[in-house]
């Protein structure tokens, strides 16, 4: 399984890091660890630059983190018009930061820079995945 | 020691669409850039080609407007960092000068926005970011702004007022410049009723596509001094870039590589943030003026609201920024936007800007752009 069906709309499929979408589907986000040198990465990374190895771990980012900014989008991209609107936000966690939307179920007037989330895994239609904030 | 130095700078006349080929849009820009110059396109060594090839039709345009030029056989490139591709294209020519490798080289940007359909222009936007990990989210480059916009105000307490602020000032001059592609002023009552497009960003925070060209022509000193009785010389040069990624920034408050590039022209000039009497900013939105503000060091970081609120960065303010509408007015074709800026900021210089000359300005700078913060220039410049 690559990436093919991660998101709303996907761009390109084969990637070394395609574990994390076994992982995705199985409930859980995750993020890499370099086995060689320690170095924790999200957005994943299959290889270390930093030492070069590409002998990394999984993690699963567990917790909760706090909501850096926020937008609600009204016109989206290609592939994006029946989307919109949606809300799209940078929440930052122990050690490293993930870029996602917020729950549907979360309206503008009631989001707060710095309130709690947390991530996790959501179906979108025509079995496709993605991850996403909730209030933590 | 400055001794490489900007001889010529044009632009086309910037609009929605153009009606005219690329090869004949960047020939408007040369055409300007070359008047006055004791010199033929014969007597260019080298001719650096800028702009964000997602949008182009030709592919390898560098082959064709060096053609159309009559630039040939003298060693022709492409250059790329999407909107500061002239500024990154102004580094390289200046390197290749202080090598000693050329005397004379031509940055020339370009960017056909309207070559493309708006289906096909809202499917590149879907791919400014990481396509792996980020653009599936549905994120745009507007959308990247307004949440830097939005962390500014959570952290400041700036204001939609305050944006709006930097587009009433933008506005006034754009109207007065024949260059650019809105030349109405708006109200603050515009800005702010204007519909929101990715909040708090609203249309009129926003910069529009826009089709145009650019040259500088760039030569080394004694070059410089015959073919031109007024050489503006290259005394800073800064550049930087951040993660393709915005949840690799360190920060949503400040861009990190304008606060770079910054830090390395002013170093290299041997000037500070106040000698500076003339400066041409990135503003694609408003939130990019006051990011640039700060970044630049005009302000402190928080105090940028201050300086548009003082009206500081008017013509006759303290720091005069953008007087000649910025890219709010002008409009943002791609690749010739640096160019653009480093065109209005030899204009400054030399004393011969029409739309709102700076009295007495001696020192320039340029703040240039890429993509959401991924790709920043700095550039100064003295008479």
């Amino acid at each position: 399984m690559g990436f093919e069906n991660f998101g709303t709309v996907s761009f390109t499929t084969e990637a070394k890091a395609t574990d994390f979408m076994t992982y995705l589907e199985a409930g859980k986000v995750m993020a890499t660890r370099c086995k060689k040198c320690g170095a924790s990465y999200f957005p994943p990374k299959a290889d270390c630059p930093r030492c070069l190895s590409s002998d990394v771990d999984w993690f699963e980012i567990k917790g909760k983190g706090k909501l850096a900014s926020y937008t609600l989008v009204n016109y989206g991209p290609t592939g994006f018009e029946n989307d919109a609107p949606y809300i799209l936000a940078l929440g930052k966690f122990d050690g490293i930061q993930i870029f996602a939307r917020l729950s549907r179920d979360i309206e503008e007037k009631d989001i707060q820079v710095g309130m709690s989330l947390v991530v996790s895994p959501v179906k979108l239609p025509d079995n496709r995945i993605a991850y996403e904030f909730k209030k933590g | 020691m400055a001794d490489v130095a900007i001889v010529g700078a044009g632009q086309s006349v910037f609009s929605r669409d153009c009606g005219v080929s690329i090869r004949e849009l960047s020939f408007e820009a040369f055409k300007e850039a070359m008047e006055g110059l004791d010199i033929t396109s014969n007597d260019i060594d080298a001719s650096i080609i800028c702009s964000a090839p997602e949008y182009d039709k030709q592919r390898s345009p560098a082959g064709l407007i060096s053609e159309y030029l009559e630039l040939t056989p003298k060693p022709s490139f492409y250059v790329e960092t999407v909107c500061s591709s002239s500024s990154t294209g102004l580094r390289v020519a200046w390197s290749l000068v202080k090598a000693g490798l050329h005397r004379v080289v031509a940055v020339i940007g370009f960017q056909k926005m309207s070559e493309i359909s708006s289906r096909e222009a809202a499917e590149r936007m879907g791919r400014g970011g990481d396509i792996i990990w980020e653009s599936p989210f549905g994120l745009t480059m507007p959308a990247g702004y307004a949440m830097y916009a939005r962390a500014h105000m959570a952290k400041y307490g700036t204001t939609e007022e305050h944006l709006a602020k930097v587009r009433v000032k933008n506005s006034h001059y754009g109207a007065t410049n024949p260059k650019a592609t809105y030349r109405k002023e708006l109200s603050l009552e515009d800005i702010l009723s204007s519909e929101v497009i990715t909040s708090p960003l609203k249309k009129f925070d926003c910069c529009a596509n826009a089709d145009g060209s650019s040259c500088v022509i760039v030569a080394r000193g004694d070059v410089a001094k015959r073919i031109t009785k007024a050489p503006i010389w290259i005394i800073g040069l800064g550049a930087a870039t951040d993660t393709m990624t915005m949840s690799g920034r360190e920060s949503l408050t400040g861009l990190r590589c304008a606060q770079e590039a910054g830090k390395q022209a002013y170093k290299m000039a041997g000037v500070k943030p106040q000698d500076i009497d003339v400066a041409e900013v990135h503003d694609c939105f408003t939130i990019s003026e006051i990011l640039a503000y700060e970044d630049l060091g005009f302000a402190k970081p928080g105090e940028g609201v201050g300086l548009i609120e003082e009206k500081q960065t008017y013509a006759d303010g303290k720091m005069p920024v953008n007087v000649d509408g910025g890219l709010l007015s002008k409009g943002h074709p791609i690749g010739a936007t640096g160019g653009s800026q480093i065109r209005t900021i030899v204009r400054q210089l030399r004393g011969e800007a029409t739309e709102a000359q700076v009295k007495g300005a001696e020192i320039g700078l340029v703040h240039n752009i890429g993509g959401i913060g991924q790709y920043g220039n700095v550039t100064i410049l003295r008479r």
